[in-house]
């Protein structure tokens, strides 16, 4: 395992950050925290109980670390408030979704996670009343280009991005996990109907523990963009671990579900490279239901040297001279799962050539 | 203690090029590294004193500077700055490194420190007690701050006042005081003695310069101090020096909105922001001449004696 990143080797075995000296501390740190996985790590550190042990200069950057977490926890369950009492006459469960749902349900995987927006899930013939609900509220949304609403609205799963307007805070409404146009559509009402109350939070719901895994799996393993790659598979590695001990047949009821979704290819590139990288402990039986997700060779061949270099550290110590090829096909990929090639080439000349102004203003 | 001065020009660029230079500036380490030659010659100017650590000593940040490759650098030579990767700022006109850099190091500390309430103020020691100036750009903080540090106060920070989060007290960042425009002169005649940095025009506040701190600003950078007054300082032509009181509400507001991590420290940057407002004298201050400043200051200090 000696060809693995610091970062990755330490995610794999917490209790090697005891052995380490000066100057791998630095590097450590230095690649946690361009994977934003920094207060992840300090909370690994106290959860292995080896915090007081580490050198002081290292406890204090963790510290600042884990403080930008714990404002970041408190400002999401305050937005949820907000959010719910904006839609409280919709009758709907707030289903959460991603980071927003992990801290919601108090789940492992929130340790250390900071993320940017709420997301929620709502059935598509209810999307405007929402919409309207928030908009009222204070959210505006951010696309006004014609062009990037009908992008959002009739191509893709979610409202485009809405952000409050004096927090300044976003939220994405999904009605799916996948976008309407790519070739693989989970059916949203399966998702739904699984979804679960939080205990002790009225209103607030998260999707099954299957669901959730293979939610974190398709969003990982169909992005264009890999520059959370590591922290988004340490997710799916710490959903796995938590439900795989707690959650009774979920090892057994993994690879069905994912069957009945249509998800059998990102569930078998979660559970292959989350034992890779992170050696993560799939048991025999749950692997083998899942190979009927696995690629032809060359394609797993060409996927496992783009993947294993994109769930690298996203820190200039990890990329290799390969990485921008590698880095530039998986954005290929990512947008050739979002369309059929003839609108898919139609949208790129047009981000291209003819709206570049909004993918400036994007970017500031 | 090894320090810039003594590491010599060829190692300092070695360094800077190579693994990184190690800085020391009060609480912080910094790891900076440049492919832009023209560094070297400003930190062994500016930061001759500090000390400079063995590459074996982890730092807080990685600060790099360099020019970008290609042939764009011949038309519009540029610098940018990067963090571990990332790029925080856009790049700037290339002639404007030494400022970069500087306001490179300010956002390590701002963005990251949060072992502190980080307030965006000037601040100064005499006698063991610190003066806080917080102050929007314009308001004559630096200059006030240069001054008093050129008469004898000792320089903790001119933008970065760092304050304990466990006992309220002030840990110094000693670093080179940034002066604006007209102030670069007013600085130059108020303290021949002082040593300025070449002026960079048209940046994006106008033409700058830096004050090197005196050495016993930074020698002294790990004796903390204790806050007795904050005052928010406000420059007028031909005002005369007045002090207001302000009440501790107003002051603990107005720390806050200057603080870049009051809301991000959540109840720790509250309890702490409410102990240095029970701590301090809080005082709005209106001034046109330097003279007529440094003679409140020192009031001030006897009043405390």
């Amino acid at each position: 395992m000696t060809g693995l990143p610091l970062l990755t080797r330490v995610l794999r075995d917490p209790p090697a950050m005891a052995r380490l000296g000066a100057p791998e501390w630095e590097l450590l740190l230095r690649q946690a925290v361009a994977a934003d996985l920094g207060a992840t790590l300090a909370l690994l550190a106290q959860e292995h109980g080896l915090l007081q042990a580490l050198p002081p200069r290292v406890q204090r950057r963790l510290d600042w670390e884990c403080r930008g977490w714990q404002r970041h926890g408190q400002a999401v369950r305050f937005e949820l408030r907000q959010v719910q009492h904006a839609l409280r006459t919709t009758g709907l469960p707030l289903i959460l979704l991603k980071g927003t749902a992990y801290v919601a349900a108090g789940l492992p995987a929130a340790a250390g996670r900071l993320f940017n927006d709420v997301d929620i899930l709502v059935p598509k013939d209810r999307l405007n009343e929402v919409e309207g609900l928030l908009m009222a509220h204070g959210w505006a949304s951010s696309h006004h280009d014609a062009y990037d609403q009908r992008y959002y609205r009739e191509w893709m799963h979610e409202l485009p991005p809405m952000q409050h307007m004096r927090r300044g805070t976003a939220i994405d409404v999904h009605h799916a996990i996948l976008p309407e146009t790519a070739r693989v559509r989970p059916d949203p009402a399966l998702l739904r109907a699984g979804a679960r109350a939080l205990p002790g939070q009225p209103g607030l719901h998260v999707l099954a523990p299957c669901d959730m895994v293979l939610h974190s799996a398709t969003h990982l393993f169909s992005e264009g963009e890999y520059g959370h790659g590591l922290r988004d598979l340490f997710d799916l590695h710490r959903l796995l671990c938590h439900f795989g001990a707690e959650e009774p047949g979920f090892w057994t009821a993994l690879a069905q579900r994912a069957r009945e979704l249509e998800l059998s290819r990102p569930l078998f590139y979660a559970l292959r490279y989350c034992m890779r990288v992170l050696g993560t402990p799939v048991p025999v039986a749950t692997v083998a239901a899942a190979e009927g997700g696995r690629p032809n060779l060359a394609l797993l061949a060409l996927m496992d040297a783009l993947f294993l270099r994109a769930l690298r550290p996203m820190h200039p110590s990890c990329a290799g001279t390969l990485t921008p090829v590698s880095d530039g096909m998986l954005f290929i990929r990512g947008n050739w799962l979002r369309m059929p090639p003839l609108m898919l080439s139609r949208h790129l000349f047009r981000k291209a050539f003819l709206t570049s102004g909004n993918v400036k203003s994007d970017q500031v | 203690m090894l320090t810039v001065a003594a590491l010599g020009q060829p190692e300092l660029s070695a360094r800077l090029r190579g693994p990184g230079l190690r800085l020391r500036t009060g609480p912080f380490i910094s790891c900076i590294r440049s492919s832009v030659p023209a560094l070297g010659p400003a930190l062994e100017r500016m930061y001759g004193d500090y000390p400079v650590l063995d590459n074996d000593i982890p730092a807080d940040f990685d600060v790099l500077l360099r020019r970008p490759r290609g042939l764009r650098r011949l038309v519009k030579p540029q610098v940018f700055f990067h963090y571990d990767g990332m790029e925080p700022f856009q790049p700037l006109p290339l002639a404007q490194l030494y400022p970069m850099f500087e306001w490179a190091m300010n956002w390590c500390v701002s963005s990251h420190a949060h072992s502190w309430l980080v307030i965006h103020a000037a601040v100064v020691e005499k006698e063991g007690k610190a003066v806080i100036l917080p102050a929007p750009p314009g308001s004559g903080k630096s200059t006030l701050c240069a001054a008093l540090v050129a008469r004898g106060w000792r320089l903790l920070s001119d933008e970065l006042t760092l304050v304990r989060l466990d006992d309220g007290r002030i840990d110094p960042v000693p670093r080179p005081v940034s002066l604006k425009n007209a102030s670069i002169d007013v600085i130059r005649a108020w303290a021949p003695q002082a040593h300025l940095s070449t002026p960079v025009a048209d940046t994006m506040k106008g033409t700058v310069a830096h004050m090197r701190p005196p050495r016993e600003s930074v020698v002294r950078a790990d004796e903390p101090a204790s806050p007795a007054w904050i005052v928010f300082p406000q420059w007028r032509a031909g005002a005369s020096a007045e002090l207001v009181p302000v009440p501790q509400a107003r002051a603990h507001l107005r720390v806050a909105e200057n603080a870049f991590n009051y809301s991000l420290l959540g109840a720790a940057g509250f309890t702490t922001a409410a102990r240095l407002v029970d701590a301090t004298r809080t005082f709005d201050f209106s001034y046109g001449a330097l003279d007529d400043a440094m003679a409140v200051f020192e009031r001030l200090l006897a009043e405390r004696r």
